[in-house]
């Protein structure tokens, strides 16, 4: 099953994934990183497909995907 | 299970860049290394920054780079791939160098069609130095040194690069892009592919501008700045090919 990590620590919380995700896997987490950005978690993994799009919009190229 | 997307190994491990959250810099030095990765090349690619925001590629990034004077990256670039034409050479600069101090520099290099890759970053605005006007800050838009807005009668109309260097015949490639949706990201990785693979073949100066955004010096959120970009930006500065010797 398709699966996106996020590097926790890369991420600042921009949300242009969480636009661009047609299925609203991710979200804005509650955690912060070490800069303070509540940098975004998949809140919904099992709906995502694997499309990649997240991890291509992604500046700071967080997002890790696995198919 | 298999990884189909991790970051390219241009990327310094470990490294978060140092530009602002939704910064489309970050997205271009990404598709930068993602292509160096995919022609082969990052072990003989050299970086020559410009000045500005874009230096801020420099401890992001894994492979040699040096900074140039303020403008002068496209003449440093000319001489650096003069003396050593079987390396890979790109500048990376953004409007407030390489379209205002830098122009006379840039337009000579073009008109030599100096072999090299030149990737211009277009977000109207001197981002590092705290968001005055530049040559390509679009007509009403606010900055620190126009704080009414660009007054065409005051301060003339926004600079056109591409359209500026397809009245020369040297430059074999320059397009514009953008970043801000997937679509038009994979367009600007292709651009920027054909620009770098322009220079594996000897063709000439390639240049392609991606138009981007400065959440931090418009004042707005990032994804406030990519509605901004649709209806402002990308009507003053529209996207295309300038110029294609491979088509004509």
């Amino acid at each position: 099953m398709p699966k996106v990590e996020i590097r926790s620590e890369s991420c600042k919380a921009c949300e242009y994934c969480v636009k661009t995700c047609p299925n609203k896997v991710l979200a804005l987490g509650a955690e912060s990183n070490s800069k303070g950005y509540h940098y975004v978690v998949p809140a919904n993994p099992d709906a995502c497909i694997g499309c990649k799009l997240c991890a291509i919009v992604c500046p700071d190229a967080a997002i890790e995907v696995y198919k | 299970m298999e990884k189909i997307y991790t970051r390219p190994s241009y990327i310094r491990e470990g490294a978060t860049s140092g530009f602002c959250p939704g910064c489309m810099h970050s997205t271009v030095h990404k598709l930068v290394g993602e292509v160096l990765d995919e022609l082969g090349i990052v072990n003989k690619t050299v970086t020559v920054w410009g000045v500005g925001c874009c230096i801020l590629g420099a401890g992001y990034t894994t492979h040699d780079s040096f900074g140039s004077p303020h403008g002068r990256a496209c003449a440093v670039a000319s001489a650096y791939k003069r003396t050593n034409p079987d390396e890979i050479v790109y500048t990376y600069q953004g409007d407030g160098d390489l379209a205002s101090i830098g122009i006379a520099e840039t337009i000579y290099a073009a008109n030599r069609g100096e072999n090299f890759t030149v990737i211009f970053i277009n977000n109207s605005t001197y981002g590092m130095t705290g968001g005055q006007m530049a040559p390509t800050t679009l007509v009403g838009q606010k900055a620190t040194t126009a704080p009414f807005g660009r007054d065409p009668k005051q301060h003339g109309y926004p600079v056109h690069v591409c359209e500026l260097l397809a009245t020369l015949k040297a430059p074999y490639y320059l397009e514009r892009v953008t970043c801000l949706d997937a679509p038009n990201v994979l367009k600007a990785k292709k651009a920027i592919k054909k620009a770098f693979q322009n220079q594996i073949d000897g063709k000439g100066f390639s240049l392609v501008e991606i138009m981007s955004n400065c959440p931090t010096n418009w004042g707005m959120a990032p994804l406030e700045t990519l509605e901004f970009m649709k209806e402002n930006t990308l009507k003053e500065f529209p996207l295309g090919v300038y110029r294609d010797k491979d088509a004509e």
